[in-house]
């Protein structure tokens, strides 16, 4: 009791080195943070970024699926099913088809995301009061991304018909509904999401840890002064680059067995494709994003820019990739800028392989993209290194 | 001959924005020759072993180190130039032996753990090749640079300040690999702010402000310079020194531990300033001296201060 009136009997007024203590230190640290270009900046645009992302770009009732048509009759019933689910926004004709393999292969690329196979006689059966059966097949891998679009479908249907169906055949009209709605929910039958967010994940670890080794190769050097020795010796940039890399491929392949191996033992999520194409294409999605990395660290001026850099690539990866949110549900600008980051495709690849059972074929694009953005980041890094300290 | 000439420049100039930092520099130094390179911070010792090696690119100038092009042939000059940089650039969370191994592997050493080996025998340092190399000691760790320079065999070995920071023995033994070096026909230019060890030169550059200010032997520079210095002993130097320092006649006055070296280059003003000054008190006692090199030096700079300031 003593001791705090004592304290409150030598008021702040009294040492007033504390508050100008305080005050020196928040001027230097405000004077330094307005020196730091790029932390600066992260302040500014990660939350703009994130507001618009989750604002704009997310949406969890994705709209326009694309769907392939294989139809075996065309009456007008059919036309009008078709036109129906065309009206309702939630399917967009991508194709019509003339036999279920070609169906299956678009499946499995990813082409369409929704199938519907009108049988022979459709029609006929329809007016007949036989109750047909029509079959939609849906890719299930991302069982949010198809949720609603096959809940809304039962109903359109029955409402399209019912509306072709008034006059005539009343009757058969009044027994409800004329069809029988068949839906197969391709790859993932049960709708469990670990089975899209398992093999999801594996890119976004890889995309993680990778990037953070390498963004720190070339600023770690510079930093720690050992980039001045090194420049003087007789190593060419690309031996560099490649020998900063290669040891970390090492440690994506055994990052990659670790959560391959989770994702069959303990999430019981299937691997229907060849492990082997799977730890392969994996080793390429790690040597792409090695390759980001080291670019970064080649434009970073220090360690923690180059952190910063790697947290700025991270984010829209891990939000316009489909990882977290339905790709197709997202409105066009964020799919072309998500067309362009590599764990998107990755996460096509490592979805196709694990639960599609896909082959190299069907995934030729993608692949073709990782590719592409490998060299792409090699070639911009090593046209950022600078051989001398100009 | 130019067979004989290990670095042959003219004209170097490098600029940092619209900073001059090197200036319209020559320098020609002979095979085998320990070429010392003084001057004061941040006077371009280091942007000038930097262009020599290929680190910098100069804007203006030409030239050749151990006959290859500084301006087109890098790569050469890269395996066959050592260059020791001013602050320790090995890596400090590698071991001695591991460092020396990365040496030898990027520069083609045929079997790099023989040569590490051999290069850890020669420093002395058997027996600590495990330990990492950011725990030696400034002396330990200026002797590991300097031999992860020559582990290559390097023609030429460019210096850059080798012995900052470390003490007179461990300079000492530092002093005398570079001069066994030199004996094997390798071409050393050092930089350094010792006068002791500008003396264990062969010759001497001097720069100040970027421009090459004098060159020659330590003897040529001291007789150059025309400096004729008295050496004064006795009590209140400092009080002494004050009055003297820019009465006319007087360049410079330096004291040396218990003297004071008062110098001038007019020889006649020199004197007729000292005689007036032993006038005004008797207590102190003049002699005739030799001017040292630091004498010389702080001369120079004074004079090339008035000149670019
Ligand atoms: N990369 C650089 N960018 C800008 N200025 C530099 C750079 N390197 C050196 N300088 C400047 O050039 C001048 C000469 O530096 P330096 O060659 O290191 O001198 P010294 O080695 O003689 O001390 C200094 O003023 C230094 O600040
Ligand atoms: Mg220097």
């Amino acid at each position: 009791m003593s001791a705090a009136a004592q304290d409150s009997a030598r008021p702040a007024g009294r040492d007033p080195g504390f508050l100008k203590r305080v005050w020196a230190m928040v001027v230097k640290e405000f004077v330094q943070m307005r020196r730091d270009r790029m932390t600066f900046a992260t302040m500014l645009f990660i939350p703009i970024l994130q507001l618009t992302l989750f604002g704009y770009a997310i949406n969890t009732d994705p709209k326009h699926l694309p769907t392939a048509v294989l139809t075996r009759d065309d009456g007008p019933l059919t036309r009008a099913v078709l036109a129906a689910m065309k009206n309702s926004d939630y399917f967009a004709f991508t194709r019509q088809v003339r036999d279920p393999a070609e169906l299956d292969a678009m499946l499995r690329s990813g082409a369409a995301q929704f199938a519907v196979e009108i049988p022979a006689s459709f029609e006929r059966d329809v007016r007949r009061g036989d109750r047909p059966s029509l079959l939609v097949i849906a890719d299930a891998t991302d069982p949010v991304a198809t949720g609603t679009a096959i809940a809304a479908m039962q109903g359109l249907i029955d409402t399209a018909l019912r509306r072709e169906l008034r006059g005539p055949d009343a009757a058969v009209e009044a027994r409800a509904p004329p069809f029988a709605l068949t839906l197969q929910r391709r790859y993932n039958p049960e709708g469990l999401t670990q089975y899209n967010i398992v093999p999801g994940l594996l890119g976004v670890v890889l995309t993680m840890t990778m990037m953070m080794f390498t963004a720190l190769a070339v600023t770690r050097e510079i930093e720690r002064g050992t980039m001045e020795s090194l420049l003087a010796m007789p190593i060419r940039p690309v031996e560099i680059m490649i020998g900063k890399i290669a040891p970390f491929v090492l440690v994506g392949f055994v990052q990659m067995t670790i959560i391959i191996g989770a994702a069959s033992y303990l999430f019981d999520v299937p691997i229907r494709g060849s492990v082997g194409l799977l730890v392969l294409l994996s080793t390429l999605f790690a040597a792409a994003n090695l390759a980001v990395g080291y670019t970064f660290s080649t434009v970073a001026e220090n360690q923690l820019q180059a952190v910063q850099m790697t947290f700025f690539f991270f984010l829209p990866n891990i939000l316009l990739s489909g990882f977290m949110f339905p790709f197709r549900g997202m409105p066009q600008w964020a799919q072309v800028i998500g067309e362009i980051l590599p764990l998107t495709h990755f996460m096509r690849i490592a979805r196709g392989i694990m639960l599609k059972g896909n082959g190299l074929a069907d995934m030729r694009l993608d692949v073709l993209a990782l590719v592409i953005f490998l060299v792409a980041a090699m070639g911009l890094a090593l046209l950022r290194f600078r051989r001398t300290l100009d | 001959m130019t067979k004989e000439i290990a670095i042959d420049v003219h004209g170097l100039t490098k600029k940092f924005g619209d900073r001059t930092v090197v200036h319209d520099l020559s320098l020609q130094v002979p095979k085998g020759e320990i070429y010392g390179f003084l001057g004061p911070n941040g006077s371009g010792k280091t942007t000038t072993l930097r262009l020599l090696c290929g680190l910098l690119t100069p804007d203006a100038g030409e030239g050749t180190c151990l006959g290859y092009d500084i301006l087109t042939q890098q790569d050469e000059i890269r395996r066959h130039v050592g260059y020791m940089t001013q602050r320790f650039s090995l890596y400090t969370d590698l071991s001695i032996r591991e460092n020396l191994e990365f040496v030898a592997r990027v520069y083609g050493v045929p079997n790099p753990r023989e040569a590490a080996k051999g290069a850890i025998a020669r420093l002395g340092l058997t027996g600590r090749a495990e330990q990492l190399a950011g725990e030696l000691s400034g002396g330990w760790k200026q002797r590991l640079a300097l031999g992860a320079c020559i582990l290559p065999n390097p023609q030429l070995l460019l210096l850059d300040e080798p012995t900052a920071g470390v003490d007179p023995k461990a300079r000492r033994e530092f002093w005398d690999e570079i001069h066994s070096l030199a004996a094997e026909g390798i071409t050393v230019l050092v930089s350094t702010h010792y006068m002791d060890e500008a003396e264990r030169c062969h010759e001497l550059a001097y720069i100040a402000f970027g421009n090459l200010l004098a060159r020659g032997t330590a003897h040529e520079l001291i007789a150059q310079s025309g400096l004729r210095t008295w050496v004064v002993s006795g009590p209140g130097l400092h009080d002494l020194a004050m009055r003297l320092d820019h009465r006319d006649g007087i360049g410079m006055v330096a004291p040396f531990g218990n003297e004071l070296h008062v110098s001038g280059r007019d020889h006649k003003k020199l004197d007729a300033a000292i005689a007036e000054a032993k006038k005004e008190d008797g207590a102190h006692r003049w002699t005739r001296g030799e001017p040292s090199l630091e004498d010389v030096f702080i001369l120079l700079m004074d004079q090339v201060k008035d000149n670019f300031q």
